[in-house]
């Protein structure tokens, strides 16, 4: 078996211990990015949705701050957002590379794209279901708990999945200026010296790792959903 | 029990200021079943929001057994909102939970034990007819089936007011009487207040008490059911009940000139209206026996309106003209209301 790898994939087998190194660093900062953007997304989105007008707790400047900075962050590229935030990236982490320094601007980068996933999924809960709970004289935290988050696991499932990918996009992207991952290591290797099985075998791992992030999404949408 | 003072809803939107409801004066009483009736956009689900302040007014005061719902602050007002069941025309239930979980809903964080709670939900899902439900999810219920568990839900915080935003505008009629029936029941039950909105006079017909009458905000009439019918005042009244009898019919045939309502010589064509106790009398048989004037009955209706009978008959009157105006004072005597419609 690996005298089969090293001729077929002689760089690959070269650069092994590299290899997977390289996929660990693109799990964490997967992994670490997703978390803090999850958390910071889910918060940010519900704040969105609930201070909008006519809504549960109603405030236009925190709703119209959270608006724009969202829009404003979205329309930044990345790899220049990266660039960008170069400074302060070094304040707060210390680094602005290797996986250390990738994670804050994946978190920024990612954030504003899952807010609006989550203003979306959160907006299609029918008013109705909110009135009634109000009607109950259920109390606005208890609305954002027991019928926003509650009724909308579904298409939060879906909103996670296609930001999970979308992340992991990302970080490849991140790899290319300055930060670890598949990305850095397809673009050293693949790209700059020309070793194509490193490329074709890197592509079929993310695309194994998007299979399983599409597989899990799919599962919890499908046992949530009633 | 509920009152509504000079209660106003103005909406401001970018096309301009909409007043939804204009210096209603409402006064509702405890176990009444109340009606409010009146077209698409003529304020009644404002209003019926303004009663637990899903919609705040513009002015004026709502009144819960004297307290002032509009002076509360949010946490007084959750606490007076939970006195109050609401039921909606499109459910509102909860998809992601059961049946069980939607009743159970209202009743999480109420420091009830386990059991107690399972009992709770389960007599209210037997109170409402529901009980071989408990598992399903909503998607899996039929329309009536979904407005008794919501109902079931609206009665979980015991309350002593139970408000109904259209709530039988989705469902077929079959299922509207079935569930007309149920708030019935639960009104003379656990001497519910029911306050009723609707757009079909046949639902205020069949169970309310009191009604009031809608119009461009305002509430145009206001009486209790058997006067409403029986002698409406404003127009938008009269409509509504014309929706409801088969008796307008006769106006078209006459226009048609059908033969129904050819009439032959020294006939008349009259309009009888009977109110109450007359109605069971034999009035026809009567006045053919005593005036020799017969009576041929083109349409009638008779209505059954808390208890009350309200009947009106078109007929085709035969006889000598002496004798017709002999029977037609007869019945005047007897509180019957006589229209001649035409006469030949």
């Amino acid at each position: 078996m690996p005298e089969i790898l090293r001729t077929w994939l002689p760089h690959l087998m070269e650069y092994s211990e590299e290899f997977w190194r390289s996929i660990e660093e693109t799990l964490q900062m997967l992994l670490l990015s997703g978390l803090f953007s999850f958390a910071a997304g889910l918060i940010l989105g519900i704040a969105l949705v609930v201070t909008r007008e006519g809504n549960i707790l109603e405030n236009k400047v925190i709703h119209q701050i959270i608006d724009k900075a969202v829009n404003l962050f979205r329309s930044i590229p990345f790899v220049i957002l990266i660039t960008a935030l170069i400074p302060l990236t070094k304040l707060i982490v210390g680094t602005f590379i290797g996986v250390k320094g990738a994670i804050f601007p994946l978190v920024v980068g990612c954030t504003p794209f899952f807010i609006r996933q989550v203003d979306m999924a959160l907006t299609d809960i029918d008013h109705g279901l909110i009135e009634a709970a109000q009607s109950m004289g259920i109390s606005p935290l208890g609305i954002i708990f027991r019928v926003y988050l509650k009724e909308s696991i579904p298409a939060l499932a879906r909103s996670t999945t296609i930001t999970a990918i979308s992340l992991l996009g990302l970080t490849a992207m991140g790899g290319a200026v300055g930060g670890g991952g598949l990305g850095s290591f397809v673009i050293r290797y693949g790209h700059n010296r020309f070793y194509q099985d490193i490329t074709y075998v890197s592509v079929i791992v993310i695309l194994v790792l998007v299979s399983i992030i599409q597989f899990i999404g799919n599962v919890i949408i499908k046992k949530t959903s009633h | 029990m509920i009152q509504l003072i000079d209660v106003s809803k103005t909406f401001h939107s970018r096309n301009g200021t909409v007043q939804a409801i204009r210096n209603v004066n409402l006064e509702i009483e405890k176990s009444d079943i109340f009606g409010v009736i009146g077209y698409s956009g003529a304020g009644k689900s404002t209003l019926v929001r303004c009663i637990n302040l899903l919609e705040y007014p513009t002015s004026g005061k709502v009144l819960l057994e004297g307290i002032d719902l509009t002076a509360l602050n949010e946490k007084k007002l959750r606490r007076q909102r939970q006195r109050i069941g609401m039921i909606f025309q499109q459910f509102n239930l909860f998809a992601s939970r059961t049946v069980f979980g939607n009743v159970a809903f209202p009743l999480k964080y109420k420091g009830l034990k386990k059991r107690e709670m399972k009992e709770k939900v389960c007599s209210l899902l037997e109170l409402a007819g529901i009980s071989d439900k408990a598992r399903a999810y909503p998607a899996q219920l039929s329309g009536g089936q979904k407005q008794r568990v919501a109902i079931a839900r609206a009665l979980a915080n015991d309350p002593g007011i139970l408000l109904c935003d259209e709530a039988t505008s989705a469902l077929d009629p079959q299922t509207t009487q079935s569930i007309l029936k149920l708030l019935k029941d639960l009104n003379r039950k656990l001497g519910l207040t029911i306050v009723l909105i609707t757009h079909e006079m046949s639902v205020i017909k069949e169970v309310c008490n009191r009604v009031a009458v809608m119009d461009k905000g305002r509430v145009v009439e206001q009486n209790d059911v058997f006067s409403i019918f029986s002698s409406p005042q404003a127009q938008i009244t009269k409509d509504f009940i014309r929706t409801t009898s088969n008796l307008p019919r006769i106006d078209e045939l006459m226009e048609e000139k059908s033969s129904i309502v050819q009439l032959k010589d020294g006939e008349r064509l009259c309009r009888l209206d009977f109110y109450g106790a007359h109605t069971k009398e034999a009035m026809i048989s009567w006045i053919s026996r005593e005036y020799q004037v017969e009576a041929s009955i083109i349409f009638a209706n008779v209505e059954v309106l808390s208890d009350t009978v309200l009947g009106s008959l078109i007929v085709i009157l035969s006889g000598s003209a002496a004798n017709q105006n002999s029977a037609v004072r007869f019945l005047t005597d007897h509180d019957i209301r006589v229209e001649v419609m035409k006469s030949a």
